[in-house]
């Protein structure tokens, strides 16, 4: 036990760390992903006809490659054609952060999921409301902060719940690519002191608070967001 | 008011020095191959109440929502308060509206009324009533709840505020949609068939909401079934059948003495 203690010798205090850079990235990750989702969903359903056949493009590939391929192919390729780009402008090649470049290459990853749960959820919303929006006169902008996103939310809650989890998951992917995050602090940790069994439970552990906690605050937005509609409960 | 596209017979009203509010000219509608509207004209004053009548398919909830180009007119011409729509051919060949802001300015001073209700499910009965105000008029919030409490009052649902729409009866709802209309200020009210959704026994409460509103000489434009009513409360009475106006003229005229062979045969269906 004393193995994790957050105090040195003990590799608790890493494993937090760990826990933290995940839950950073996952925030980032999701938060991206969001954004990009909200564009793909108007893009695929408002768009020009080459703005849909681009974002169906990307949400196609994106979700038929295997994550661990894309991350290899990001990390490794993005960061490369970045730099590359960047000397040929005349400029010095950068070094990007490890936090950066797990949140981008995990929201871009995300953002084609969103996408696809976002423009549900907008078509879940009774076209009339829609329709009021424009009787009205409010402008796109003005309509897609006040009506359609917060209409669409509560039937994009379930799927973008579903999201939140997989990014907190999928930041393990990024130890492929050497970013410390907790299943590679757990891996080092475990391989210094050969307490495979204790830091992998330990990591598993930490991974189901952090479900739990999500779960909290999921119940919690889920609850806002569906104030408008009676409860299904006993219906 | 007076209405082109038929005989040369303008209205008695049209020289009482009211002020336009509303004046479509020979307005046509495709969709596809389908010609839903087939030039039809008319014009409201201030003051007036034009109800439009006709049987399913005749084109009047098209024409109703080509006002404020919910539904973008294939030609014609469009006036609000003077002000003429402009409108443009897009990559298509369809005609949409010129100038965005233009067309959501003149939106934002007709009051909408659906058959559907159409109230903004994530929001509050008050807070739908002072979301346009508010956000697209530029109201200061307090001085829109002020508004919209009595606005509420006078549908009769000053203790339903706080409600969702979700948890109010079709009646309330449609009440409460006429309030989100009145709290635009709106230069004129589109009614596209207010009571069609409702159950029988709720008609009667938005009816007279809609009458009062009508005998205090507010402009409105409205499509209904409801023969009776309209004749009660409108000031004329147009008459569309397959795309065009078949008959129109005051509604002792148009319900008491109709002309029209068509006209006779939809009043007597109608019953």
């Amino acid at each position: 036990m004393e193995l994790l203690s957050p105090v040195p010798p003990g590799w608790g205090g890493s494993l937090l760390r760990g826990l933290l850079s995940s839950v950073e990235i996952a925030v980032g990750a999701f938060g991206l992903g969001l954004l990009i989702g909200i564009c793909g969903a108007y893009g695929k359903l408002y768009g020009g006809p080459i703005a849909k056949d681009l974002w169906a493009v990307y949400t196609t590939i994106v979700r038929a490659v295997p994550e661990l391929v894309l991350i290899l192919l990001l990390y490794f390729a993005g960061t490369d054609l970045i730099n590359r780009v960047l000397v040929m402008a005349g400029y010095e090649p950068i070094n990007i952060s490890g936090l950066v470049a797990g949140i981008l290459v995990l929201g871009f990853v995300q953002g084609a999921y969103s996408t696809e749960v976002i423009r549900g959820a907008i078509l879940a919303i009774p076209q009339g409301q829609i329709e009021a929006a424009r009787a009205y006169g409010m402008s796109p902008i003005l309509m897609l902060k006040r009506i359609t996103l917060p209409a669409m939310l509560p039937f994009a809650i379930p799927g973008l719940a579903n999201l939140w989890l997989i990014a907190t998951k999928d930041t393990a992917l990024l130890a492929v690519v050497g970013f410390n995050e907790l299943t590679l602090t757990t891996r080092v940790a475990a391989g210094a002191t050969k307490a495979y069994f204790t830091f992998f439970i330990a990591a598993g552990a930490l991974y189901l608070l952090l479900t739990l906690v999500s779960n909290v605050f999921i119940r919690r937005i889920e609850r806002w967001a569906r104030r408008g509609m009676p409860s299904t409960a006993g219906a | 008011m007076s209405m082109a596209g038929t005989a040369a017979n303008p209205s008695p009203l049209a020289q009482d020095g009211a002020a336009e509010a509303l004046h479509i000219e020979s307005l046509h509608k495709k969709f596809g191959d389908l010609h839903v509207l087939k030039g039809v004209s008319l014009s409201a004053r201030d003051g007036d109440v034009i109800a439009i009548i006709g049987g399913s398919g005749s084109g009047k909830s098209t024409l109703l929502r080509c006002i404020n180009c919910l539904e973008n007119p294939t030609s014609g011409v469009i006036r609000v308060n003077g002000e003429q729509i402009r409108l443009k051919a897009d990559s298509h060949g369809h005609t949409i509206p010129a100038d965005r802001r233009q067309i959501e300015r003149i939106r934002s001073r007709l009051g909408m009324v659906f058959q559907s209700f159409n109230l903004w499910s994530h929001l509050t009965l008050l807070e739908n009533v002072i979301e346009v105000p508010v956000h697209v008029l530029g109201v200061k919030r307090d001085k829109a709840i002020a508004e919209a409490q009595t606005l509420l009052d006078r549908v009769g649902l000053a203790e339903k505020r706080d409600v969702y729409p979700a948890y109010l009866s079709g009646g309330q709802q449609q009440r409460g949609a006429i309030a989100r209309a009145l709290a635009i200020q709106p230069r004129v009210m589109l009614f596209d068939e207010p009571t069609s959704a409702l159950d029988p026994e709720l008609v009667g409460e938005v009816l007279k909401v809609i009458g009062d509103l009508a005998r205090e000489g507010r402009t409105m434009v409205l499509v209904t079934h409801e023969m009776k009513f309209a004749r009660e409360v409108a000031t004329h009475v147009v008459y569309l059948y397959n795309g065009l106006v078949e008959e129109e003229g005051p509604p002792e005229e148009i319900f008491g003495a109709p002309k029209s062979e068509r006209l006779k045969q939809f009043i007597r269906s109608i019953g």
